[in-house]
């Protein structure tokens, strides 16, 4: 009887719908790992099954000089802007003065700003300065962009807590910076790893800031990446896109995994301290 | 009572605290002594919760100063105070579990780990949450998490503890078994309690003395009975329990005793101090206001009976007068009733009625006496 009832509520349209909607997500990205195990330079039909391509992905220099400039941009840029962002999101949250809000609504510009407007600024900045474009201009701007989301993130964590809190710790004979150590960062950390992970993925596949900031020395994988397809799709770039799928799915699951293991200390903590 | 020489813990000097124009404590001096248990009791914004956090640190004093132990802590912060604060919300670190949250204070101080470890347990015993060492605040009750926080502060041994109407949130039931938990640690212990409170049961129950607050002023301060039986200011005798209070005119004043006249009707009572023409309240507790169908001497003040009440121990009578105003009369179940609708005469017992200079008088006399020595200086 209930199996039966169950079936009839399940109707096609609503197997069907959701399939669609997979499919349309999906199916290109599985497209492209397709083709990168494909013997034809082409991609339009498969004709066999190789791994060479990527082989040949690894042997290309510049390919793998990209990809670790991608890597150093993006480790800097991300570490800076956690630690600027949750001190900015901290010592908003105590402010308590009429420009607090002025601050936290000029957040939000960087964010709304085209990306190619954000880019010309920050070139003419390091232009009028001197500063010539390298490393160093590249992670500065990756910072600058992923900054307001660190914060933004943060706040909304730090949002929610009640002040005395913070007081108690005070009250109970901890400094201002014991007490951030030992309460405000541990109650922000999933805001502070979220806001992190939001940095990294920004800064792993800019492109538009980027191709302002970057030198000749500091190319990065999405820029490499968008010179080759000029070319044309080949079966390498092809492998490199699965690679990089890989790649954000493990940091994905990574990223997961460690807010279980907070949640799971907090649940058994044991012993004094 | 406690006695003259008691120690002072804490005193206040002409203490103002203002938030831009608004000052919401107006020169504050205030002695507590050493293992009294004194409530700061008032209405919601009277500053007592202000006072308490100026106490604590948390907020600058805007004028005066605050001595503990007779050592001015302007410069101290909250951690640098031998207080601590139990908060109204518990306050209780959400990532901690409860051994973890009451130990903060002794981590702090780098107290050794057995030992820690040691008066943990102890406190745990003492607010009776034994096993519950890895328990998550957010997996305890309201009162158990009290608990807590009660543990919390007084592993470090304050010298006075601090309670921001801790029980606010707690049911009923709940408090009262609190209160009573409370006031038997505070006694075992002997430590000062500074307690916050706009419940006045609360504080009658468990205090040695009671501080009565109304925007930002010091109304009274005295022993529970003392505010109850003898308050100092109208506030203080409406605030505090039920009570009636009249408005009357002072007719003439004779030995030891001033004849007085209501809008309802005219009282000769014992009194001094009052003087001709002044203006006065009299506040009378319904358990101490009597009805009579008979005449009564030295009163005159008629009303008609309205209403009874059953409210379980007493039987409450409201009382209309002439012109208009309820008055509430208690009493004991096994006094007979007078039916409703008649007559009858009003009158309390000597010593039972408060009388009370009204606070225009109270300015109309210290320009009086102003006028007064000025005048002298001219002769």
């Amino acid at each position: 009887m209930k199996l039966k009832r169950k079936l009839k509520e399940y109707k096609p349209i609503s197997v069907l719908y959701p399939c669609l909607v997979y499919l349309f997500l999906y199916v290109p990205i599985l497209v492209v790992i397709v083709f990168s195990f494909n013997t034809s330079r082409m991609n339009i039909v498969f004709e066999g099954f190789t791994v060479e391509w990527y082989f040949k992905m690894f042997e290309n220099r510049q390919l793998m000089d990209a990809f670790r400039n991608t890597l150093l941009v993006a480790f800097f840029s991300t570490v800076i802007s956690v630690i600027m962002g949750t001190l900015c999101a901290v010592g908003l949250y105590k402010l308590e003065s009429k420009i607090k809000n002025i601050i936290s609504s000029s957040l939000y510009i960087p964010i709304v700003i085209p990306e190619i407007v954000f880019g010309i600024a920050l070139l003419v900045f390091f232009s009028s300065v001197h500063l010539p474009t390298s490393m160093l201009t590249l992670i500065i701007s990756h910072i600058t962009f992923s900054l307001p989301f660190v914060v933004i993130t943060v706040r909304s964590r730090i949002a929610g807590f009640d002040p005395s809190i913070l007081e108690a710790a005070r009250d109970l004979g901890a400094g201002e910076f014991r007490t951030f150590m030992r309460v405000t960062l541990p109650m922000i950390m999933p805001g502070v790893i979220s806001g992190g992970m939001l940095a990294l993925t920004l800064s792993l596949d800019d492109v538009v800031i980027s191709f302002f900031m970057a030198g000749t020395e500091s190319t990065t994988l999405p820029l490499k990446i968008l010179g080759m397809v000029r070319k044309g799709v080949s079966p390498d770039v092809n492998a490199l896109s699965t690679l990089m799928i890989l790649g954000t799915i493990a940091i994905m699951l990574f990223s997961q995994m460690i807010q279980g293991k907070i949640e799971k200390s907090r649940e058994a903590h044991s012993g004094v301290e | 009572m406690a006695k003259m020489q008691d120690k002072v813990m804490i005193r206040l000097r002409d203490v103002d605290k203002c938030y831009g124009t608004n000052k919401v404590v107006k020169s504050l001096n205030l002695d507590i002594r050493e293992g009294e248990f004194l409530t700061l009791l008032g209405p919601s914004g009277c500053g007592k919760t202000t006072t308490l956090r100026m106490i604590a640190g948390f907020e600058e004093v805007t004028e005066g100063q605050i001595f503990l132990e007779g050592e001015n802590v302007e410069d101290k912060k909250p951690n640098q105070r031998d207080v601590n604060t139990v908060f109204q919300n518990y306050a209780l670190f959400p990532h901690m579990n409860v051994e973890d949250n009451i130990a903060f204070g002794l981590v702090e101080k780098k107290v050794k780990k057995p030992e820690i470890k040691r008066r943990v347990g102890e406190m745990l015993k003492m607010v009776q949450l034994e096993g519950m060492e890895k328990r998550l605040p957010a997996q305890m009750s309201g009162g158990q998490k009290q608990r807590v926080a009660i543990a919390r502060a007084l592993i470090n041994r304050p010298k006075v503890l601090l309670l921001d109407e801790p029980l606010g949130a707690l049911d009923l039931k709940l408090r009262k078994q609190m209160q009573f938990e409370l006031k038997h640690l505070q006694k075992k212990l002997g430590i000062t309690f500074i307690y916050v409170t706009h419940d006045q049961e609360e504080a009658l129950t468990m205090s040695d003395r009671i501080a009565v607050m109304n925007q930002g002023i010091l109304e009274q301060i005295g022993a529970p009975e003392e505010i109850y039986n003898r308050p100092a200011t109208k506030f203080v005798a409406d605030f505090i329990g039920e009570t009636n209070i009249f408005e009357a005119y002072v007719e003439e004043v004779m030995d030891g005793r001033i004849g007085i006249s209501l809008e309802a009707g005219t009282a000769a009572v014992k009194a001094a101090g009052f003087h001709k023409e002044e203006m006065v309240y009299i506040c009378v507790r319904p358990e101490n206001l009597k009805i009579s169908a008979e005449p009564v001497i030295d009163f005159n003040i008629r009303g008609k009976v309205k209403e009874h009440v059953f409210i379980g121990s007493v039987n409450k009578t409201i009382v209309e007068l002439v012109n208009g105003q309820e008055l509430k009369i208690t009493t004991q179940p096994d006094v007979e009733l007078l039916s409703m609708g008649s007559e009858v005469n009003l009158f309390w017992n000597e010593g039972k009625g408060i009388l009370l200079h009204t606070k225009e008088e109270q300015i109309y006399n210290l320009i009086e006496n102003t006028v007064k020595i000025e005048g002298g200086g001219d002769d």
